[in-house]
């Protein structure tokens, strides 16, 4: 097989495994979704966006300057605006902002 | 009318995700020409695949020459996470009809995080919304990466950073459904269980056991918070 050939086995091989993780819950319950899973799909978002929360920042490295301290910041600044507004885009835009000041000013 | 409606809508709901797919998209547009695979590939990939860090992850696996089996177990542990993301749609989604296939294929990380609260702007079809919303994020997604694959790295200004945009996306949505919800113990189960998983197991393979810790703690919980959740209506 030439190299690619075989890249473009691998790329159809990844669009296929992930559109069969997307699909497979709806292929399992098709018909009535089992009270335990509605359950789940009740009580996972908050959980589950407080995880990509965590996974955005996994590879912040707080032992060395500058300790996360933009992060930190710019995390802060886009919760306190959205408890205080409740407005999505504009806590975004101050936090992405902040944080584009904060690693090419200030840190 | 109706129709207009959905359509502005919906674009206003996906623009948070808009700045960050587009300068990601093009990062992945850029990281796939420099590794030898031009805007066919970038572009085959990025409407197929549409998983971010998993296409980041395949450069790496095609530039590397992996084996087939290693490419659909790489892919299983860097998505498994989408496993999640459809349980928690599958009331949602079960009558969309013919949306329901793309709305299940373009389920990303971000256009959850959009979608997952359930809350619709009044006057506009619901599964229209969602597929709306859930298609600019695709268009957002394929469009940064033709302009990083074409142009490369000759943008006049630094956009160093913009990235966070996503971070700050799932922070807000964190603090939105914090106020919305009188009951926090979910939440609180995925930052510090995830946080934990991160501790314990470092930054490679903490996101598969935070997601069986997840699963087992709100089962446990589930005597606690499925009554509640009934009542609070």
């Amino acid at each position: 097989m030439t190299a690619s050939a075989h890249s473009a086995l691998l790329v159809a091989v990844m669009a296929v495994v992930t559109m069969l993780l997307r699909f497979l819950p709806f292929l399992m319950f098709k018909k009535k979704t089992p009270a335990y899973v509605s359950y789940l799909g009740r009580v996972l978002p908050p959980a589950i966006i407080g995880m990509l929360v965590v996974y955005c920042l996994k590879d912040v490295r707080v032992l060395s300057p500058p300790f996360g301290a933009p992060e930190l910041i710019a995390c802060l600044l886009t919760g306190l605006l959205q408890a205080w507004r409740r407005n999505s885009l504009l806590s975004i835009l101050a936090g992405t902002a902040a944080y584009m000041l904060l690693v090419q000013l200030v840190f | 009318m109706m129709r207009r409606k959905t359509v502005k809508a919906a674009f206003l709901r996906s623009v948070p995700v808009m700045a960050g797919y587009v300068v990601l998209g093009m990062g992945f547009g850029i990281l796939a020409h420099d590794a030898g695979y031009g805007l066919p590939w970038a572009f085959a990939m990025s409407l197929l695949i549409y998983a971010g860090s998993m296409q980041y992850v395949g450069i790496g696996l095609l530039t590397g020459g992996a084996t087939v089996l290693s490419a659909i177990l790489t892919t299983i542990t860097v998505n498994a996470r989408h496993l999640f993301y459809s349980i928690s749609m599958i009331d949602r989604y079960r009558d969309a009809g013919k949306y329901k296939p793309y709305l299940i294929f373009a389920l990303t990380d971000e256009t959850y995080s959009l979608l997952c609260d359930g809350k619709v702007p009044e006057g506009t079809q619901p599964h229209r919304f969602r597929f709306l919303v859930s298609l600019f994020n695709h268009g957002y997604w394929v469009l940064g990466t033709v302009l990083g694959s074409l142009l490369g790295a000759v943008l006049p200004f630094s956009t160093e950073g913009i990235a966070f945009s996503m971070t700050a996306l799932f922070v807000a949505s964190f603090v939105e459904q914090w106020r919305s919800s009188s009951e926090h113990l979910p939440a609180l189960t995925g930052l510090l269980g995830t946080l934990g998983c991160l501790l314990l197991f470092g930054p490679e393979r903490f996101l598969i056991p935070a997601m069986l810790l997840i699963t087992l703690v709100l089962t446990l919980l589930r005597g606690r918070l499925s009554p509640g959740e009934g009542a609070k209506k």
